[in-house]
């Protein structure tokens, strides 16, 4: 039996002034359970907790209801009083007599009537109150960013700063990413390289980094503070800590027809192969599609060339396990594919090319050496036209493209228009858009400089058509301001193709119970409060994963991140939320309902043993609640048929208890 | 009449029992009376004299698997008419056994008889029936033979089959049906278009039958846990009898709510009531409800699919739109 | 403290995010609404089982709220789309069983709306005060 006490606050008379508080306070003395009741002119003042003090010290009190303002105001310094009285924390309940009573109704007799009901609620609920205990786990005080764009070496760089180690996992050969492919970045036109390879030096250098480059994640176990992540390093038969990236075997390798998918496929590489110059780790991969030693043991020149003696026919893929206390996603994005857009001709012409590969053609480093060139017949092309939104903001219905806008073409379109009526001021330039969106720092000068320094024709309305004709393109559109059809004779078309998270973040996201929307995209624990945090707790959001991004905005998530991760990580002990969800194990049927339900991934199923009559064994499935992870929603609780699940705190007995004060 | 015979079916478990693959063999038992089939365990050949095939055998068997999985030490084998195979699959989904402790053979139901309907034409009394081409019954109290067809004393269940279909077996016997287009939410949609005043009685004359046998939640396939709300001291809903009509409202409503996106409508409910409560509209309403809001969705259809109940969209109805067009 | 004629009683569940919080800042801004409406605190409208709003009615509530987050916002990132569909499920079997589809409701109040929350309740209070006892749903053995 509880030994329950009442406290009732006046709060001067913002309860008193409706509310008879000694009225209260009287009638809920005869209320199961309680064996003290006073009221108090202002209960939070110390002098009111000291009286809660006292009184839990003199009375043996088990647990209190305090009558008073919301919960959502003082329900945490009640708690302290409590706990300071050396109850448990959780043995507080608050009627909220003050907003919800007192504040509301005008009258005395109605309102003391309703302060009472709220109160035996709040007293009948503390009645079945049990004390609670925050669960504590410990931190790996490493953190894994997965992806090595950008926006994964911000958040690692970051991290690494603070201290902690940090391991890049990256598909590709080398770090950089998208990033690494482009010429300029708007609005200030600095050189993409410039501003990131420094940046990807300083990855490889920092002591706390590993990057486990031409890698991928496998599985996920685990939860926030304590994942064991397989890694899985594919074969790339040259022995990493040996090469020393000479480029002696990349220039001595006879298969030399192999599409460069750095450069977009619009020149050749070799089979054993560097990415590009500033690649990191700069080391050579063998791609093992092409490689004629590989194939079928007929070369081995790589082999003979290397001083290093780094090359192995023989490597084999090497799965690492390794435990982390948070996990960042950083997989980035990816230009959709062209292949439904039949109107503009991209598969018929190679003079219908995507931003990204005009970003090739016009990078120093790029096929071309930087000069813009036409891809079918390196001439120089005279009449451009950009198309914007191909495959972005499409109507919902539609079968290709996404209902979303892409957010980094209309700049990227500018910056393409602008660079080229620099560089070559005899090209017309035209850019068809539906919107031009340019919110952000010195956006929107730079789109006009582009219209009204360099005279990029910018143009309201869609292309219809692209049809190639001899070495032309023709280009039908409409001009919606001056309402007319234009026929233009192009040279070269650009595609502001739209962008789409990586194929490779829906699989992740199962593999971390991750929550993702409809596009792909990873959902934020809170898409205003919690922007850089994925509702599964320890998992956390950096860049394009997360929504179209430009690159500052990447790189402010990727710190935002970073920070989130390293106020995680600075911890010994992580310490939950003591209201979350337990299974009974004795009635639990392993259905799976709750853990369908379950938005945090925090529900697990076991084989159990549980002895039955006649000394048999019974072994059940059934569901285990992490307390770690779990944030007490309770929404399993109500999907369970069996009532095995319940959520302490607001536990079904509770509320029923407090359902039957009210309506008694 | 059924497509197959009863030899067959004591043929097939006989050898399955012989060469080992099972230990335990489900099926159907004669009872107290002739139409009275009982579920059973057979477990070596002699036993199988006993095992009927007719059609009167309307138990589902799904729900017996999660207790004789659990004393086989091979296999059970279990006898699975299609909509048996939709429960099974339920289970399965719910993780309620073990699929490889399982030799499930699908046989074909040509529907199964109701009989109340006899009676409601011979009166009690019955002292036996013989199925064959035609069900043939005598009573104590005349010497003559009444004959029906099946499809006249079919189930409501069966007249509204919805599949001739089975979802889940190892070895199939007879030809495998197909999904039909049934009208069972016809009755539903007569009651939905009554008035409040209407449905209010209506189901107050029905539920207020009700004398908390507890027949309908044990023969449930979907009613499988551990320990029923209804009959756990420590839960707020325990209720053994029901004292008002509030508390006959109660236990339906909830134990419909408890099994909504999990019940496959295999209509054991309404079989099973002692009372003739026709408890398969209150699942029923939940199904057409849950079709219409959400998408169409059958129970068991397959292994590991997504019930209605645990899963969203952001463009769900809202409960007040739930009644539009209705009074 | 004697009161004579029997007033509605209405029992609404919050939820601790929004709704609850739209109830306080009704109060902070002074707006009223009947005392007949008494709130239960929940973590998200999700907690609430369908036995609870049962359970209200057993024991002489004459309606029943439920308010959350707008759905988009639940605080739980799904909590509230799941009580959307529960909800819709059972106050349809309620209405289908004869029961008066006005005395249940689900209603979205942010932290922010106030006024709606108010506005909510004087609605649903007047709503269900023309209704009358609930007569339907009761268990006389409860009666007040």
């Amino acid at each position: 039996m509880q030994r329950i006490g009442v406290f009732v606050c006046w709060c001067g008379s913002n309860i008193a002034g409706t509310v008879d508080v000694q009225a209260v306070s009287d009638a809920l003395k005869n209320e199961p359970g309680v064996v003290f009741s006073a009221n108090y002119q202002y209960m939070c003042s110390q002098a009111g907790q000291n009286l809660i003090k006292e009184a839990i010290a003199e009375h043996r009190l088990t647990g209190i209801v305090v009558c008073s303002c919301s919960p959502r105001m003082h329900e945490a310094t009640f708690r302290k009083t409590a706990a300071a009285a050396g109850i448990n924390p959780y043995m507080v309940e608050i009627a909220n007599i003050r907003e919800q009573c007192s504040w509301v109704h005008k009258d005395m007799l109605t309102g003391t009537e309703k302060a009472i009901i709220l109160g035996k609620a709040a007293v009948a609920k503390v009645n079945l109150n049990t004390p609670l205990t925050p669960g504590e786990s410990p931190v790996t005080k490493r953190a894994l960013v997965i992806g090595g764009g950008i926006a994964g070496i911000q958040t690692a760089l970051d991290i690494a700063d603070a201290g902690f180690p940090v391991d890049i996992v990256e598909t590709k050969p080398t770090i950089g990413g998208k990033m690494a492919q482009l010429d300029k970045t708007f609005p200030t036109l600095d050189c993409a390289a410039c501003i990131l390879t420094p940046k990807m030096v300083d990855v490889a250098q920092n002591e706390n980094i590993r990057i486990f480059s031409y890698s991928e994640v496998t599985a996920v176990k685990g939860f926030v503070g304590n994942f064991d992540v397989t890694i899985k390093k594919k074969a790339r038969y040259v022995n990493e800590d040996v090469c020393t990236g000479c480029g002696a075997c990349v220039e001595k390798c006879p298969m030399k027809k192999v599409p460069n998918e750095f450069n977009l496929n619009m020149d050749n590489r070799t089979a054993i192969y560097i990415p590009f110059a500033q690649a990191v780790p700069k080391v050579a991969t063998i791609d093992p599609m092409h490689c004629n030693m590989l194939k079928n043991g007929k070369c081995g020149v790589c082999s003979k060339v290397c001083a290093a003696g780094a090359i192995d026919y023989k490597q084999q893929d090497q799965y690492i396990e390794e435990k982390y206390g948070a996990i960042v996603v950083a997989t980035g994005f990816n230009p959709i594919s062209m292949d439904k857009f039949d109107e503009y001709a991209y598969n018929q012409s190679k003079d219908v090319i995507t931003s990204l590969e005009f970003e090739r053609l016009t990078n120093a480093a790029g096929p071309t050496a930087g000069k813009l060139l036409r891809p079918s017949d390196h001439k120089h092309p005279h009449t451009i036209v950009f198309v914007q939104c191909v495959g972005s903001r499409c109507s919902a219905c539609a079968e290709k493209g996404k209902e979303y806008c892409s957010k980094i073409c209309c700049m990227y379109t500018a910056k393409h228009a602008m660079l080229t009526r620099d560089k070559y001021p005899d090209t017309e330039v035209y850019v068809f858009y539906i919107d031009v969106r340019t919110p952000g720092k010195n956006f929107d000068e730079f789109y006009r400089r582009a219209v009204e320094e360099y005279g990029v024709h910018y143009i309201k309305g869609m292309v219809g058509k692209v049809s190639p004709e001899g070495d032309k393109l023709k280009v039908q559109a409409s001009d919606l301001l001056n309402n007319k059809q234009l026929h233009i004779d192009a040279d070269l078309v650009v595609l502001a193709a739209a962008i789409e998270p990586d194929k490779s973040a829906r699989p992740l996201a199962t593999m971390l119970t991750a929550s993702m929307d409809t596009n792909d995209f990873f959902t934020e624990a809170h898409p205003k409060l919690r922007p850089v945090e994925s509702p599964t707790a320890g998992v956390f959001l950096s860049g394009a994963c997360q929504g179209p991004k430009d690159i500052p905005e990447t790189v402010s998530q990727a710190s935002a991140a970073a920070s989130k991760v390293i106020s995680l990580l600075v911890k010994d002990k992580l310490t939950g939320n003591p209201c979350v969800a337990s299974s009974d194990e004795l009635m639990c049927n392993g259905c799976s309902s709750c853990e369908r339900v379950c938005p945090y991934g925090a529900i697990t199923y076991v084989d159990k043993e549980f002895r039955m009559p006649n000394r048999t064994i019974a072994i059940r499935r059934v569901a285990q609640v992490n307390p770690a992870v779990c944030q007490g929603c309770g929404a399993c609780t109500v999907a369970c048929p069996s009532g095995a699940m319940d959520l302490k705190g607001f536990a079904n007995n509770q509320i029923v208890a407090e359902v039957d004060a009210i309506c008694k | 009449m059924q497509k197959i015979t009863r030899d067959v079916l004591v043929e097939k478990a006989a050898s399955l029992l012989e060469n080992g693959t099972v230990d335990r063999v489900l099926g159907w038992k004669k009872g107290e009376f002739d139409y009275d089939l009982t579920p059973a365990v057979f477990t070596s050949a002699d036993d199988l004299k006993d095992l009927v095939w007719n059609d009167f055998c309307g138990a589902n068997f799904s729900k017996y698997l999660i207790a004789n999985t659990k004393k086989s030490a091979s296999k059970v084998l279990v006898f699975l008419k299609p909509c048996d195979t939709y429960s099974f699959n339920q289970l399965l989904t719910e993780h309620r056994f073990d699929r490889e402790k399982v030799y499930a053979i699908g046989i074909p139901c040509e529907g199964m008889a109701d009989i109340s309907k006899i009676k409601a034409v011979t009166g009690d009394g019955i002292s036996s029936i013989e199925c064959g081409e035609k069900i043939n019954v005598t009573t104590i109290y005349s010497d003559d033979t009444v004959s029906f067809d099946l499809s006249d004393v079919m189930a409501e269940r069966c007249v509204n089959c919805k599949s001739k279909k089975h979802v889940a077996y190892d070895e199939l016997i007879g030809e495998e049906g197909d999904v039909i287009e049934s009208g069972r939410f016809d009755e539903v949609e007569r009651i939905e278009n009554m008035t409040a005043d209407e449905r209010y009685a209506f189901w107050q004359n029905e539920l207020s039958r009700c004398i908390r046998c507890n027949a309908c939640r044990d023969v449930c396939p979907a009613c499988t846990c551990e320990k029923c709300v209804f009959d756990n001291p420590n839960h707020s809903l325990e209720n053994k009898a029901p004292a008002t009509s509030f508390e006959e409202k109660m236990f339906h409503i909830i134990r419909a709510f408890h099994v909504a996106g999990r019940c496959t409508d295999c209509g054991e409910c309404s079989r099973v009531c002692p009372q003739n409560i026709p408890l398969h509209l209150l699942n029923r309403k939940f199904i057409k409800d849950m079709n219409t809001h959400y998408g169409e969705y059958q129970a068991g259809a397959e292994v590991g699919s997504r019930a209605p109940l645990v899963n969203y969209t952001t463009e769900d109805v809202e409960p007040g739109d739930v009644f539009e067009g209705r009074e | 403290m004697q009161v004579n004629e029997k007033k509605p009683l209405i029992v609404a569940f919050c939820c601790n995010w929004c709704s609850y919080a739209g109830a306080d800042l009704a109060g902070n801004n002074r707006l009223s609404y009947p005392a007949d409406v008494k709130i239960i605190r929940v973590p998200c409208s999700c907690r609430v089982n369908p036995m609870f709003v049962l359970r209200a009615f057993q024991r002489g509530a004459d309606g029943v709220i439920l308010c959350g987050c707008h759905p988009g916002d639940c605080h739980y990132t799904s909590g509230n789309y799941y009580t959307r569909r529960r909800m819709a499920m059972l106050f349809s079997m309620l209405d289908y069983l004869g029961i008066e589809k006005e005395r249940t409701r689900v209603e979205w109040v942010s932290a922010a709306e106030g006024a709606k929350f108010a506005a909510t309740m004087n609605d649903f209070a007047q709503t269900v005060a023309a209704l009358g006892e609930n007569k339907r749903l009761e268990d006389l053995r409860c009666k007040r």
